[in-house]
């Protein structure tokens, strides 16, 4: 069997994603490329005496250095020099698309070109006269349709053929027109003998057309004094003629070399893809229907999230509850073993306590996933751009935020979309208030416990917009003071909305459903088991003992642990917000990871009245706490201490610790305050 | 034609058809712009206009959005 690596390449919105699940099924990896927080997909497939490995580079629209993305993607097929590159090519709009195909073809490399979503292409009338646009661009064409699994053998098929002929020289090139050629070929000489080096790695004309371009990247490569001064003067020269910069001139021309290949070889009865969306755009970004359509959808996930979910989870519970008991069961009645503590409050408290969340945490995923998949998640950055500008923010903000209602980890890494240094730093240190999946975990427990059936959906729905209207503050506020500055404006496709596909979103949901599970059975475990330490040890002595019945020994040999201590410690500093030592414990627990809060509070009342299992968590908060405490649980848990996760995140993205700490701190002492304020009104009120 | 007086993207209206001239922005941001399809002699349709707000333009069989600010940048004819 012989081992090929393959890469992908493709416009955002081309379908690359589609190709990338079709070529590989459900067999991927997802990492980070190294040094970068971009996504590294990975997955294998098997073909005709091939093992393939496919990587899926990130959705660019080109190769140049100025963002990440595009670095990443030709760093990836420059260095690890993949035997194919695959160019998916949505092929209803294909001069676009094909743009990034020039760059791999000055690149050199084995190139197949996919021309994906041909259905569309096909029902708006476009015919491609395949075999001539496949000579002029010098690579095999394939059509596919990667959203009905259509294409793959042909696309394998090309994809072997390729990587057999191996690289070869192109015979056509794109010509740049007499006054660039002419600098080119001067600099590709002087390449060509001072740099040696990099000629061999990267193709002297290459190198010639990014040093052109004014590559930053490129340019840093290169140490050859005269190289650079050519360069230089070459770069004025052309400004000079053209009065404008040579890398727009450069630009043009590849599209001016797309254009004439397509001219040739794509015919048109000319009728937009756009229609029935535009239809649709007319009402979803509609200037006044916008925004209520906008906030109706995100009731409309959390209610499924709620309600769906809720079955599931009753069979999980039910689930961990026979575990416990089996366990138990093992041991004789009243046993005190460690082992039985350890293993039914620490791991199956514990873990248990968050895996029943998982059913909330996938439809949420779900429906996240449909929104994205469908497109209407790119209008949702247009609805909310309005807002967003106001508050000295752009609409593209929104999308990490909305990845934030999943996971800050993630969203944190998606403010890379934010070109503007100040926007990317206000948006990451707003993003800890949206309320992530983890969050959940604890509204999910806290919601049922005091409200009312009906109450419970809007009470959610409520802890949610909060966050959204504290983030908009905060927001704001970072951008008069420590973030000021004019906020730059934004560009971003409109992809047409797509029927999303069942396969797609199942993927989507699983791995990250997968990551949530990851957490819960490593950081998740491991905390557990620490918390349960720090929770039954030290104990205290038998003389202290002595004389109590057996519910206060339980909770003399509580407040007598390490976590007893601490939370007593500071349990004056809570009290002004309606808490007691165990939630104290519980928010201890949560800067580790949200979620552990609910499972901390499973294990501090599971241990501190041990005499009545048969009662639920939720009845235990029922009977200690006022439904004023439980929203008060909640507003904390949404404001305060991002989890250390995220510290370390932020940490990573905005390369520096004092902004990670500031984030820490200043979420923390606003959660303080906020509580404490509605805590004693609400106090007041109540009577 | 005639010549047609140079003016922000910004100001054209709904359902109008424009040729792209300049853009008056920084050199990464052009790129950006370049790559995207936005070139010199470009055909540009305002899809929607709507104020306040971003802007929705039509470019090589493409939708895209453009923040208001972007549009004052873009002159067109």
């Amino acid at each position: 069997m012989k081992k090929i690596t393959v890469a992908l390449a493709g416009n955002p919105n081309s379908g690359k994603t589609t190709i990338f699940n079709m070529l590989t099924g459900a067999r991927q990896h997802v990492g980070n490329y190294p040094g970068v927080t971009v996504e590294k997909k990975e997955g294998l497939c098997k073909y005709a005496g091939y093992e393939i490995t496919v990587v899926d580079l990130p959705g660019t629209y080109s190769l140049t250095a100025y963002s990440i993305e595009e670095l990443v993607a030709r760093n990836f097929i420059i260095e690890e020099q993949p035997n194919v590159v695959v160019d998916i090519v949505d092929a209803s709009n294909i001069e676009r698309n094909l743009y990034l195909a020039t760059q791999l073809m000055e690149m050199n490399v084995p190139l197949v070109l996919a021309f994906n979503m041909s259905d569309v292409a096909k029902q708006n009338g476009l015919v491609f006269d395949i075999d001539q646009l496949s000579k002029l661009l010098e690579a095999m064409i394939v059509t596919t349709v990667g959203n009905k699994g259509k294409g793959k053998i042909k696309l394998l098929d090309a994809i072997g053929e390729t990587a057999r002929q191996g690289r070869m020289e192109r015979t056509h090139k794109i010509s740049y027109g007499e006054e660039i050629e002419t600098e080119l070929t001067a600099i590709e000489t002087l390449i060509a003998g001072q740099e040696r080096r990099l000629a061999e790695k990267y193709g002297p004309r290459w190198l010639a057309v990014k040093l052109l371009e004014q590559d930053s990247d490129v340019a840093a490569k290169v140490h050859s004094k005269e190289v650079l001064d050519a360069v230089k003067a070459g770069v004025e020269h052309l400004k000079t003629i053209f009065a404008d910069e040579p890398e727009i001139i450069i630009a043009g021309r590849r599209y001016g070399f797309i254009s004439g290949a397509c001219q040739e070889t794509v015919k048109s009865t000319v009728e937009s893809r756009h229609t029935t969306s535009d239809m649709i755009d007319a009402v979803v970004i509609n200037r006044i229907l916008g925004l209520p359509i906008f906030l109706i959808l995100m009731l409309v996930v959390f209610l499924l999230t709620f309600k769906i979910g809720k079955f599931p989870m009753d069979w999980l519970e039910q689930f961990f509850g026979w575990a416990g008991k089996t366990i138990t069961g093992f041991w004789p009645a009243g046993s005190d073993s460690w082992l039985k503590s350890l293993l039914v409050d620490g791991v199956i408290g514990g873990v248990g306590g968050i895996i029943v969340f998982l059913p909330n945490i996938l439809l949420l995923f779900l429906a996240i996933a449909i929104l994205e998949d469908s497109g209407y998640m790119a209008r949702a950055a247009f609805v909310m751009d309005r807002i967003m500008h106001r508050i000295g923010l752009h609409g593209k903000s929104f999308i990490p935020m909305l990845i934030g209602f999943g996971c800050s980890i993630p969203a944190i890494m998606g403010t890379r979309i934010l070109e503007n240094r100040r926007n990317r730093f206000t948006t990451i240190m707003v993003i800890p208030l949206m309320s992530c999946g983890a969050r959940l975990a604890i509204y999910a427990l806290i919601i049922p416990a005091f409200f009312k059936e009906k109450w419970r959906a809007p009470m959610l729905w409520l802890i949610y917009l909060i966050g959204i209207a504290l983030a908009v503050i905060c927001a704001k506020i970072l951008r008069l003071t420590v973030f000021k500055g004019e906020t730059t404006s934004f560009v971003m496709e409109l992809p047409p909305y797509r029927r999303p596909t069942l396969k797609a979103v199942c993927i989507h949901m699983w791995q990250r459903g997968w990551m949530f599970l990851k957490r819960a059975g490593t950081i998740i475990l491991a905390i557990s088991i620490i918390l349960w330490a720090a929770m039954s040890y030290p104990r205290p002595s038998d003389e202290l003992l002595a004389g109590l019945n057996p519910e206060q020994a339980q909770q003399a040999k509580l407040e007598y642990s390490t976590v007893g201590r601490i939370g007593r410690a500071i349990e004056p500093a809570l009290k002004p917000l309606g808490f007691d030592w165990k939630i104290g414990t519980a928010l201890i627990g949560a800067t580790a990871a949200k979620e552990v809060f609910v499972s901390q509070l499973a294990i501090v009342y599971a241990v501190g009245s041990a005499g009545e299992q048969s009662q639920t968590l939720r009845e235990k908060l029922q009977a200690n706490y006022t439904p004023l405490t439980g929203f008060c649980i909640m507003l904390f848990c949404l404001i305060s201490t991002p989890c250390v996760a995220t510290v370390v995140m932020t940490k990573r993205e905005t390369n520096s610790w004092p902004w990670a700490l500031f984030q820490f701190a200043s979420l923390t002492i606003l959660a303080y305050i906020i509580t404490f304020i509605v805590y004693q009104l609400g106090s007041l009120i109540a009577g | 034609m005639g010549d047609k007086q140079l003016r922000p993207l910004s100001v054209v209206k709904e359902g109008e058809t424009v040729k792209l001239a300049t853009i008056n922005a920084g050199q990464g941001l052009k790129s950006r712009l370049t790559t995207m399809g936005l070139l010199p002699n470009v055909e540009i349709t305002v899809i929607n206009n709507s104020h306040p707000g971003p802007f929705v333009i039509s470019v090589k069989n493409s939708r895209m959005m453009l923040g208001r600010g972007m549009a004052h940048k873009i002159m067109v004819t």
